[in-house]
């Protein structure tokens, strides 16, 4: 593993790999490492990354290195009565880096936007060896090209982020959950899909496969009481609720799908009228699910080698991402969905823009080995 | 603006004869009287009218008109609704002026999944008027969404005063179909969130025109708050309305809009539309916040409290629809109101951090009595967006050069204090020059470079957001391995 200590040695490994034909794998927390085909790369930590640059709460604007611990960043913010309001999750090494560059959001997503809707800057070092900036330091800004939405979720196979600027927002003063219990699939969409639709102003809407329904009231105090009097009129039809003092682990549950049962872990995004519909086709795999951001995401567990899920998906006008599975199946099976030819395409040459040799795009993803090939 | 392309204007003939082919009918404008109405969009101080006028009405039409082009190598230009402050949508004489005006249908509503499919020549407005029976709405409203089109706003990035609270464009669109300069049509994103793959989409929105022509955008709609009030604060001066804006977000409120305006502006606004604004105040804020009524009533009470501790003269709560709508009235209008006190204005986008307000506005005031030309100042004080509006007078010989230059200034400032050039506009032709104020020229050739990877070509939109156009092969810089290209699959330019 390498361990630049600044951007001076970052460009160095950049160019020396570039010399050498090494892939690179950059490495935050190295809490994802099993997303993805079990690969040969040279490691590149970025760990001595790390620290708060500058924080204003008045601005809304943090501005952090990559490998600082999530953990550590959200309990700065709440200490400022603030919150990265996109819910990024993950293990206690997770990195701020990590989280963004895996695109991870939490049960509020639905409501509040993702990774990319929070990441308003950054500086990072290219596969030409070359520090850049994209975005800026302030919330509101259309100077150039959106850099920033592309460098999230791209799970470094861009460039080498050394800086980022976050949009924090005031976290809600009470939060509330009231749950429902019993509801079928069809049931508790239908619920989620009224209280989502409703201006009762629900941030988030869960369902766990057991039959609890979760929303989520967060706001001042005066609100929270008068949505929380008005939902059950407003889904009389649909359920009774009740107040759940001990939410955490539910949405936890809910939000990163580490309860399901089963080897393997799928994350489906779809359009959420489909999702009753799609667990329904899936049930005969034994699978184990959960709902999230109103069934717009599901998680599926099952012990099912193949590749129903995906295919499903891809019917009911979703994709599916492998996010967890044996090393065998994930050799085999891409952990991205496929897109169509000429979307592919665009991606491998904006990859290239940024990665002309492809120093960044290891085996990981089995789309990048094919559009990427480096002489041998 | 590039050089026009003798070769392009010899073939004239030829381009229209083959745009005529694939857009039958009155789909292609080549007169020059017929071309006048379009040398031009918001930003009338530049004005060229294009080669031609093409107005294609299918898909199908776009692609053959951008693979023909492409094939050609004749510039293009798209154009929404031409409503762009910063000229992005100003033509070439050596290019055709693609229109998407005919896309005007509504073609999907979904309520359970709350999305809209649309057309991009969709107004702004007309999303929220289709929607608006059944209690929704589509939440960014730029101040021109009466007449901007929603391919527009994907292009432009559009913000609104209620974007600090529900976003700029790109936070509220899930999808786009969009034609390459190729002809070749991609789906980016769809009708759910968060697609795998790199986020396309979110490079797509706010690249004013440069990387493809969008066909169909899939927004989302959300539910219309059960209510608004707003309320109007007067403070002595701009430096204690700016510590009331950051007080109010310190304590954890978010508000649907806070707009500011200066002395200046605010005269200007209530000699137009008599809001019955106070005039003896050095700064106006007005804070609007929306949601169920009871969380109204608790804000705004504390919003009055914030506001008498930093200074408050006057404070005024809306008692009803009417007066919150009359409040709005005199900001909304701010710019024509401008236009009586002044022959011509000229206005500014930069986003600065809040906490530079003062120096900014200190700074303003100096190079106003520098430049011997008025400001008035409007300013979406909750994330930081100003809007100075500099008054001059285009028939005085000169003044539009000294406007510009005082703008330019203006800019610079803004991001010397780090923030941006635009906050809303976009770059366009504006503001292209000044980005190497604010990147470096490895910043600016990795964004062309993404540009390259769209349009190899540079055919789309050129002359706009980069000052220096580099051909794509010069910026590639060609690795090789062992006597081997890499990519040894794909095309070279």
């Amino acid at each position: 593993m390498l361990h630049p200590r600044d951007e001076q040695d970052l460009c160095e490994i950049v160019a020396s790999a570039e010399a050498t034909g090494a892939r690179l794998e950059l490495q935050g927390g190295g809490t994802r490492a099993g997303f993805g085909a079990p690969r040969e790369v040279e490691l590149v930590s970025l760990a001595a990354f790390a620290g708060v640059v500058d924080y204003d709460p008045a601005e809304l604007v943090l501005t952090v290195r990559p490998a600082t611990r999530l953990a550590e960043v959200q309990a700065l913010v709440a200490g400022q009565g603030q919150m990265l309001a996109f819910e990024p999750w993950g293990e206690p090494a997770s990195t701020i880096g990590g989280v963004v560059a895996a695109g991870v959001a939490g049960s509020r997503r639905v409501t509040a936007g993702s990774a990319r809707d929070h990441l308003l800057g950054f500086r990072a070092v290219s596969g030409r060896g070359e520090g850049f900036v994209g975005g800026a330091k302030v919330v509101k800004n259309v100077t150039g090209y959106d850099l920033p939405k592309l460098m999230a979720g791209s799970w470094g196979r861009l460039g080498a982020m050394t800086e980022l600027t976050l949009k924090v927002l005031p976290a809600p003063r009470e939060t509330v959950t009231l749950v429902a219990e019993g509801l079928y699939p069809h049931a508790a969409h239908a619920a989620m899909a009224c209280a989502l639709g409703s201006n009762a102003e629900v941030s988030a809407a869960a369902h766990l496969a057991r039959g609890i329904t979760l929303l989520r009231v967060a706001g001042f105090a005066p609100s929270v009481g008068a949505r929380c009097a008005a939902l059950p009129g407003l889904l009389a039809e649909h359920c009774t609720l009740r107040l759940e003092e001990d939410a955490a682990a539910l949405w936890a549950e809910a939000m990163a799908g580490t309860a399901l049962k089963g080897a393997v872990r799928w994350q489906v995004h779809l359009p959420p009228r489909h999702a009753p519909a799609l667990i329904a086709e899936l049930a005969a795999l034994g699978i184990d699910w959960a709902f999230d951001w109103g069934g717009a995401r599901v998680w599926i567990g099952s012990d099912d080698e193949g590749t129903a899920v995906r295919e499903a998906a891809a019917r009911f006008g979703g994709e599916a991402m492998l996010v967890s599975a044996p090393a065998a199946m994930r050799a085999r099976v891409s952990a991205l969905p496929p897109r169509s030819a000429g979307v592919m395409a665009l991606e491998a040459r904006v990859r290239r823009a940024f990665d002309p040799v492809g120093l960044f795009a290891t085996t990981r993803f089995a789309e990048d080995a094919h559009a990427d090939q480096l002489p041998a | 603006m590039p050089a026009p392309d003798t070769a392009t204007l010899a073939k004239r003939d030829r381009i229209i004869a083959a745009m005529r082919a694939i857009v039958p009918g009155e789909g292609v404008i080549s007169d020059a009287d017929g071309l006048r109405p379009w040398e031009s969009d918001g930003l009338t101080a530049y004005r060229q009218p294009p080669m031609l006028v093409v107005l294609p009405e299918t898909v199908e039409q776009v692609s053959a008109v951008l693979r023909w082009c492409h094939a050609e190598g004749v510039r293009v230009v798209p154009r929404g609704s031409g409503t762009s402050l910063s000229g992005g949508a100003l033509p070439l004489a050596d290019a055709v002026l693609l229109g998407m005006g005919k896309f005007k249908r509504v073609l999907d509503i979904d309520y359970e999944d709350r999305i809209a499919v649309v057309q991009p020549g969709v107004t702004n407005l007309a999303i929220t008027q289709a929607v608006e029976g059944k209690g929704f709405y589509y939440a960014p409203d730029p101040s021109s969404q009466i007449a901007c089109s929603i391919g527009g706003n994907v292009a432009e990035n559009s913000g609104g005063v209620h974007c600090l609270k529900y976003g700029l464009t790109t936070n509220n669109v899930l999808g786009v179909e969009l034609v390459l300069i190729d002809g070749e049509v991609v789906r980016l994103g769809g009708r759910h969130l968060d697609p795998a793959g790199l986020d396309l989409l979110g490079v797509v929105v706010g690249s004013e025109g440069l990387l493809g022509v969008v066909t169909e955008v899939t927004v989302r709609i959300l539910p219309r708050p059960e209510t608004a009030r707003a309320v109007l604060v007067g403070f002595p001066d701009a430096e204690q309305a700016g510590a009331c804006v950051a007080q109010v977000i310190a304590e954890g409120i978010i508000p649907a809009g806070m707009e500011m305006m200066d002395k200046p502006a605010i005269h200007a606004a209530e000699a137009f539309v008599h809001a019955g604004y106070p005039l003896d105040v050095g700064a106006l804020l007005i804070v609007e916040v929306d949601g169920p009524s009871a969380e109204c009533d608790h804000l705004i009470g504390e919003i009055a409290r914030i506001a008498q501790e930093n200074g408050a003269v006057t404070t005024r709560v809306s008692e009803d629809e009417a007066q919150r709508m009359a409040f709005w009235a005199g900001r909304k209008a701010a710019f024509p109101a401008v236009g009586r006190i002044s022959p011509d204005y000229y206005c500014m986008d930069g986003t600065i951090p809040r906490r530079q307000l003062p120096h900014v506005l200190r700074r303003m005031e100096e190079l106003s009595a520098q430049y011997g030309l008025g400001v008035a100042n409007v300013f979406h004080a909750g994330d930081g967006n100003l809007h100075p509006l500099i008054l001059y007078d285009a028939n005085v010989p000169g003044e539009l050069d000294k406007a510009e230059a005082f703008g330019n200034d203006i800019l610079r400032l803004c991001v010397e204090v780090g923030g941006v050039l635009t906050g809303e506009h976009g770059v366009g032709i504006e503001k292209r020059d000044l980005m190497p104020e604010m990147f470096t020229e490895a910043d600016l050739k990795q964004q062309q470079r993404v540009k390259c990877a769209f349009d190899p070509k540079l055919l789309l939109n050129p002359g706009k957001v980069f000052p220096t156009l580099h051909r794509c092969a010069e910026l590639g810089r060609m690795h090789v391995h062992r006597g081997a290209l890499p990519f040894p699959e794909l095309e070279r330019f």
